[in-house]
């Protein structure tokens, strides 16, 4: 299903994006160019500007210089339109806290001006989409953190928006909330929807985005998809691990290429770890009769594109750490 | 339909929301009602005798009875300005709120916020109102209103809610935090006090009594006194209106740049 904006229509383009607060400049040039019915992740550390082009784009500031249209308006000379196609759940939960789940659904429909009726329609359905038939009438205040998000991302799509913008829409979330919101995200993207994601979760972006740029210091300094930017890593490899000296010395004379570790007897080599490859380094050493102690497979995640390409790891929650770092993957025999 | 259909519209659906939140949120209403309530309360039974006679009013009838007809004007008006209050609060959480970011983004008229907010308030107010004037009929206040004269009195009092609504509604639009949102405004309670609500300006000394003469409360203070008990307004009415619309029209413009400006989050 498309929407009206057609399929020929971009969803989102800027160019030469720009802001400062005072003299601190918070974007420095970006442009964008982002397809109906993808998801785009904008990434990036906190400050890198993520939130100030989210806001710019959905008409909610200004900006300084350039030019962007969303679902093929203005942002700024037609602001208007563009928000009538435009659904935005920010980071801080949109819902009025003392009204109920269904009041709060009814308030954007009739902000919408939408028929009592169709209005009360779509709230049973996105209530029901949501799993939150059950609190229908119960304040929004007594909500848990997932329950708020979801209701703000319902409340989101009451107008049916073919561009949506959603601003780290699972910080804060625990693990099983985040997997049920993916869900709905993509179920989104397959009716031909539009969304600009930005979030720190680098494993959020691998998992959801066709697209993903990397935003640090108010420019993009990385795009493409995930696997392109992982490939444009150096870093995969295997490593391989000998019992003693001599299968150590004998290894590294059937694969000269490998870096050499003597101290810990490990070789060290370049690959992007795929199936092949292991078979083909595994059936070399098989030839010469030589068993490694140990194998470990390194592929590049976006952990690695981060760190490479603004020079710094990207600091997320302490619980954070071990959900993204899926990188070694060990094979111990 | 038209822009100032949806305008309409869209107010429409702001003030249903706000006097909702009003009824789920009934601590802010009910502070702001019960302090002028025990203000009358404190003035006619604690100081009604003693300020009766220190002002120097008829008290063949007695003092405390006289007082009462005298203060409760004043008090009413501080009714109407304690309101300010709540408004000034209930605008500044909805823009300390992530659900403002959610109206910004929508294709709505830019006015219906405020305007959901300041006609909420304004009715809240008149609510209000009704149930102070209501306890001071019932503690012996005796006014001697027409009905014509009753009608004026409760124009003059919306005009007044409305005006100190705006101001503060851009109160709470300019500050950054609830607290503040609820202290700025309390020097507009105080006014009515530092006129001639309580004690008759005569009574002041020079600097005050110049105060009282020129500040806004006064008149209409006066024309409230005169349409409700028959003393002398003059030219007590058109002053009281002017301020009411001046400061009306202030506090709209006021209130309106600020929410152009703001984009907080």
């Amino acid at each position: 299903m498309n929407t009206s904006a057609g399929a020929t229509t971009d969803g989102i383009v800027a160019v030469g994006l720009r802001k400062s607060y005072g003299d601190k400049t918070v974007l420095d040039g970006v442009d964008l160019h982002i397809p109906q019915g993808t998801v785009f992740s904008l990434l990036g550390p906190n400050g890198a500007g993520k939130t100030t082009t989210v806001q710019i784009l959905s008409t909610l500031i200004p900006a300084d210089g350039g030019e962007a249209r969303v679902a093929g308006h203005l942002v700024d000379r037609e602001a208007d339109a563009v928000r009538s196609a435009i659904g935005v759940t920010g980071q801080f939960s949109a819902v009025d806290n003392l009204l109920t789940a269904a009041e709060n659904m009814m308030l954007v429909a009739d902000l919408l001006h939408l028929p009592k009726d169709e209005g009360r329609r779509r709230t049973a359905d996105l209530l029901a989409r949501f799993d939150l038939t059950d609190v229908a009438d119960k304040p929004a205040s007594t909500f848990s953190g997932g329950m708020r998000r979801k209701l703000d991302l319902a409340m989101t799509l009451v107008g049916r928006p073919s561009v949506i913008f959603l601003d780290e829409p699972t910080t804060g979330l625990d693990p099983a909330s985040r997997r049920n919101l993916w869900d709905i995200i993509q179920d989104l993207v397959s009716d031909g929807v539009t969304i600009f994601l930005t979030t720190q979760y680098l494993e959020e972006a691998d998992h959801l985005a066709d697209r993903i740029a990397l935003l640090d210091g108010g420019r993009i300094v990385a795009e493409g998809t995930p696997d392109e930017l992982k490939r444009r890593i150096p870093g995969g490899h295997i490593r391989l691990r000998f019992a003693d000296q001599y299968r150590f010395e004998n290894a590294s004379r059937v694969l000269a290429e490998a870096v050499r570790d003597e101290e810990s007897l490990i070789l060290q080599i370049a690959s992007d770890g795929s199936i092949p490859a292991l078979r083909g380094l595994l059936g070399r050493l098989e030839d010469a009769g030589i068993d490694a102690e140990e194998l470990t497979v390194h592929t590049p995640d976006l952990d690695d594109v981060f760190l490479a390409l603004t020079g710094r790891r990207k600091a997320g929650p302490a619980d954070e750490a071990a959900h993204s770092k899926k990188a070694a993957k060990e094979f111990t025999r | 339909m038209s822009t100032s259909t949806y305008a309409v519209r869209d107010g429409m659906t702001m003030l249903r929301r706000n006097l909702k939140r009003m009824q789920r949120y009934p601590a802010m209403t009910v502070s702001v009602v019960a302090m002028p309530i025990l203000m009358l309360l404190l003035f006619v039974y604690v100081f009604g005798d003693a300020l009766g006679n220190g002002i120097g009013l008829d008290t063949a009838s007695g003092a405390r009875k006289e007082y009462t007809n005298y203060v409760a004007p004043g008090i009413i008006l501080m009714a109407a300005t304690s309101c300010a209050v709540a408004t000034s609060v209930a605008v500044c959480m909805d823009m300390t709120e992530g659900i403002i970011n959610r109206f910004r983004t929508m294709p709505i008229a830019r006015s219906s916020v405020l305007v959901g907010h300041v006609i909420g308030s304004v009715i809240q107010a008149m609510i209000s109102l009704v149930l102070v004037i209501g306890i001071a009929l019932a503690v012996g206040f005796r006014p001697n209103a027409s009905l014509v004269e009753w009608l004026a009195a409760a124009g003059l009092l919306a005009l007044l809610s409305f005006a100190l609504t705006w101001i503060s509604a851009a109160i709470g639009l300019g500050s950054q935090t609830v607290e503040a949102a609820s202290n700025t405004p309390m020097p507009l309670t105080f006014l009515p006090f530092l006129g001639s609500a309580v004690v008759t300006p005569d009574s002041m000394p020079t600097v005050l009594r110049w105060f009282a003469e020129y500040q806004p409360f006064t008149p209409i203070n006066e024309t409230l006194r005169g349409l409700l008990l028959g003393t002398e307004i003059g030219n007590d009415a058109w002053t009281a209106l002017a301020w009411c619309v001046g400061l009306a029209l202030l506090g709209f413009l006021w209130a309106r740049s600020l929410y152009s400006r703001t984009a907080k989050h």
